[in-house]
């Protein structure tokens, strides 16, 4: 798989007729042992092996769940609370599985910020980088599909919400809809699809894995300098025993946030919701999805007005697809030839703006787009009494206080007219404003600034090779912000 | 990157308050004086005397109306159950879970050889008695609501922290008007109507309680249409279908406890709490251990990182 030469050498008389034959212990050997792995990666870099932690938790977990789930609209749910109260471990199965899919969600999250910083994404790394973003929206699909499983309220309500969105797509939309849902509505039919694919999507996540990997190791890692290896007597260590046991710490250390959760908390990262029984017939307050969908959701929301021919409700979608399809073409976005963001003190502002900018839009899909963002000064709400005298005329007056705007509506109808009291909300900074600025910052770092700023900004204290950052011998190396 | 750093952190912290954020109107829920002992960081117990006399609680009063269908007579004698009995460990041997069961009947779900479902008592693997046999005859005798199926009502309340659910119940249950505030007048299709007046800060008119609901405001709704008022400060909460349920005295506790509507909603929410988890126990029992483990294999390999790095300069 790797670039390099092989330092395999078979010893005993097995190996090396297997060595002949198939030589996979070789190909092991050469990825995860003898790998020449740049000597400076941080800590931000260990969460590759984090990620592939979490899926073979996620995989194990969910074979044996599997096992004991029932996917029919009538079992379904029963069947999920029967796993945490009759099969042996199925409280820690259920709960580790249910917390792992937040935690793999944290966790590709930090990886994805991390290579967004270091600049992984630029030549030669773009088919890496794409890879990885085909992986992260496979995640999404099987999360959601995953979440329809326990037939909750949000389940179903939010499979609704999704598969609608299809509908926005003109001509085809409908169809597509009903396909997905294998009917004219989300029934057992769809639970059962669900079901089938959420159980498939883990192994082409999978086999996406091998390939990502596979991709990582023809060029080599990239590093925080962002500078290529030039000397892999200088610039490198072996992935074993350097590596393993740097990304062996850091996974434990993982693994307790994620116990902590799971034993302590398991709820508290899921919507309540969602141990009510789905029915159809009552919709749910807030329809919002799982919380690392939210940031999608909000933009998705954003979108309240038409362009042209194009309507909100599908502008919205295609804005929604396009702030992930964004990143697959990022390598071509970029146009700095500085690949660390260390070396690129405005580039690092922006980012920073654009990581804060993700986070608040998660915010605001969660809270309702009418609701005025907390800590803006609002004016007081007034009275509006409107009000149509028996000669048919119209008026409003509107008051401040409760009882000037009372004794004006009696008068009104003391004089034969009919009256009615509501509130007038002033000009508010909602969250619906916040999220179309949001999405706005969103699009225009990707858009705008990194290919502008590519070419206009002066790169700093870039150091001429790895081994010379490490050593602090690098003329004006900046302080690292780390 | 201390910046970065910091984010990390509000993600997860994020995750936790952006679930929270939801459901307008009602009042927030609260924990009684004194707070849950099983919400207590990291591994709180439930009180097992507590849980048994919301045993009876349920039993005796809400069971009239509200099913928790996922639950059997076994779970009750169950390892973390209210009534477990070490000598018992196979809960359907255990003679208070048997007696329990044995004071309901329910309709046997297998046929007798002749074909025919009959009533009789029900045995510790037997699920809880149903009080209505289907949805539609609950609605039915419940003027069109539906009493919801309690058996996991403590996970369906709250954001998901430990004892949201429970904080729930317990505000609800103990939180309607006092029977003093609610007043009756004539209304003018000459029936009585009954009605609550407020006075306290702004929230200033009178609430007019529809016929067959009952003001509360830890209930979800909106409450503007009964109001007379200022409609920027409707009194929160809406109106439900269940009448106050817990005066005091309602039931008589086996083990003397007096039966106080503050008592009474707190032992049925420590059991409901119970019901919704009723491995918690183990589950947080498990977590001290596990964590205790991480921490030393963390703390080994961190030394082991050390040493094998030592040479390095990164």
């Amino acid at each position: 798989m790797s670039g390099h030469e092989s330092t395999y050498e078979p010893k005993s008389g097995f190996t090396k007729w297997l060595d002949s034959r198939l030589p996979i212990v070789r190909l092991a050997h050469d990825s995860f042992v003898d790998f020449p792995t740049p000597k400076n990666l941080n800590y931000w870099y260990t969460f590759g092996a984090i990620l592939a932690i979490c899926l073979v938790i996620q995989i194990i977990t969910g074979v044996v769940l599997a096992m004991h789930y029932t996917a029919t609209v009538d079992q379904a749910f029963a069947s999920v609370e029967r796993i945490m109260r009759d099969v042996p471990f199925g409280w820690l199965l259920r709960n580790l599985h249910m917390t792992g899919a937040s935690m793999f969600f944290l966790a590709v999250y930090i990886h994805m910020f991390r290579g967004l910083y270091y600049g992984s994404y630029k030549a030669p790394r773009e088919v890496l980088w794409i890879l990885g973003c085909i992986i992260f929206l496979l995640m999404m699909a099987t999360a959601f599909l995953g979440y329809m499983l326990p037939w909750g309220q949000m389940s179903l309500h939010g499979a609704n919400v999704i598969i609608g969105l299809f509908g926005a797509i003109p001509l085809v939309g409908e169809s597509i809809q009903s396909w997905l849902m294998g009917g004219p509505s989300v029934g057992n039919q769809t639970l059962q699809r669900f079901f089938s694919l959420h159980y498939l999507l883990p192994f082409i996540i999978a086999g996406m894995v091998i390939l990502h990997i596979w991709a990582l190791h023809v060029p080599g890692n990239n590093n925080p300098t962002g500078v290529e290896v030039q000397d892999d007597e200088k610039d490198t260590v072996p992935f074993h025993p350097y590596y393993t046991v740097k990304d062996g710490f850091a996974i434990v250390v993982f693994l307790i946030i994620f116990c902590a959760f799971a034993f302590y908390a398991p709820n508290v990262l899921g919507h309540a919701d969602n141990y009510t029984e789905a029915n159809p017939l009552v919709t749910p307050a807030h329809i919002v999805p799982e919380w690392y969908l939210l940031p999608f959701y909000a933009i998705l929301r954003a979108i309240t007005f038409n362009i042209g021919p194009i309507d909100a409700k599908l502008l919205g979608v295609l804005f929604m697809f396009g702030a992930i399809a964004v990143l697959f073409v990022l390598p071509w976005l970029d146009t700095s030839k500085v690949r660390s963001m260390r070396y690129r003190p405005v580039a690092k502002q922006f980012f920073l703006g654009f990581v804060v900018a993700s986070l608040l839009l998660g915010w605001c899909g969660a809270s309702n787009p009418d609701d005025p963002v907390p800590f803006f000064p609002k004016a007081a709400d007034k009275l509006v009494v409107s009000y149509t005298d028996t000669a048919g005329i119209e008026g409003a007056a509107v008051f401040a206080e409760y009882s000037e705007a009372k004794t004006f509506q009696t008068e009104q109808q003391a004089a034969g007219a009919t009256a009615s009291m509501s509130i007038q909300k002033p000009w508010m900074f909602t969250f619906k404003l916040l999220s179309q600025i949001l999405t706005t910052y969103y699009f225009a770092y990707f858009l705008l600034i990194l290919p502008i700023l590519g070419l206009r900004e002066q790169p700093k204290g870039e150091p001429d090779s790895i081994h010379k950052s490490v050593l602090g011998d690098a003329p004006a190396e900046p302080v690292p912000a780390e | 990157m201390r910046l970065l750093k910091s984010c990390f952190m509000a993600i997860g912290t994020l995750g936790l308050a952006l679930t929270a954020h939801a459901a307008g109107g009602a009042k927030h829920a609260h924990a009684p004086e004194g707070g849950w002992s099983f919400a207590e960081v990291p591994a709180g117990k439930l009180e097992m005397e507590s849980v048994q006399r919301g045993y009876q609680v349920y039993r005796e009063v809400c069971a009239a109306c509200h099913s928790m269908n996922l639950l059997s007579y076994r779970n009750l004698g169950e390892k973390g159950g209210p009534f477990y009995d070490s000598e018992y460990p196979n809960p359907n041997d255990n003679p208070l879970v048997k007696a329990f069961a044995a004071e309901d009947e329910i309709l046997d779900p297998v046929p007798d050889d002749a074909g025919d479902y009959n009533y009789r008592p029900a045995r510790p693997s037997d699920k809880f008695r149903s009080p209505y046999p289907n949805k539609q005859a609950a609605q039915a005798a419940n003027g069109g609501a539906y009493p919801p199926d309690l058996s996991v009502i403590s996970k369906a309340r709250g954001h998901g922290s430990e004892g949201d659910g429970a904080s729930y119940v317990y505000s609800l249950l103990a939180g309607y008007p006092s029977t003093d505030k609610i007043k009756t007048k004539t209304g003018e299709d000459g029936l009585n109507v009954n009605y609550i007046e407020f006075d306290k800060d702004k929230t200033v008119g009178v609430l007019t309680q529809p016929t067959g609901l009952y003001y509360n405001p830890y209930f979800p709704g909106d409450a503007t249409p009964q109001w007379e008022g200022d409609p920027r400060h409707v009194p929160y909460g809406g109106f439900l279908a269940m009448a106050p349920q817990l005066p005091d005295g309602r039931v008589e506790y086996i083990d003397g406890t007096e039966a106080t509507t503050h008592q009474m909603a707190y032992d049925v929410s420590q059991f409901l709490h119970w019901a919704g988890d009723p491995k918690q126990a183990q589950r947080k029992s498990m977590g001290l251990p596990v964590l205790l483990y991480l921490t030393f294999l963390a703390i080994l390999l961190w030394f082991s990182y050390k040493s094998i790095w030592r040479n390095v300069a990164h």
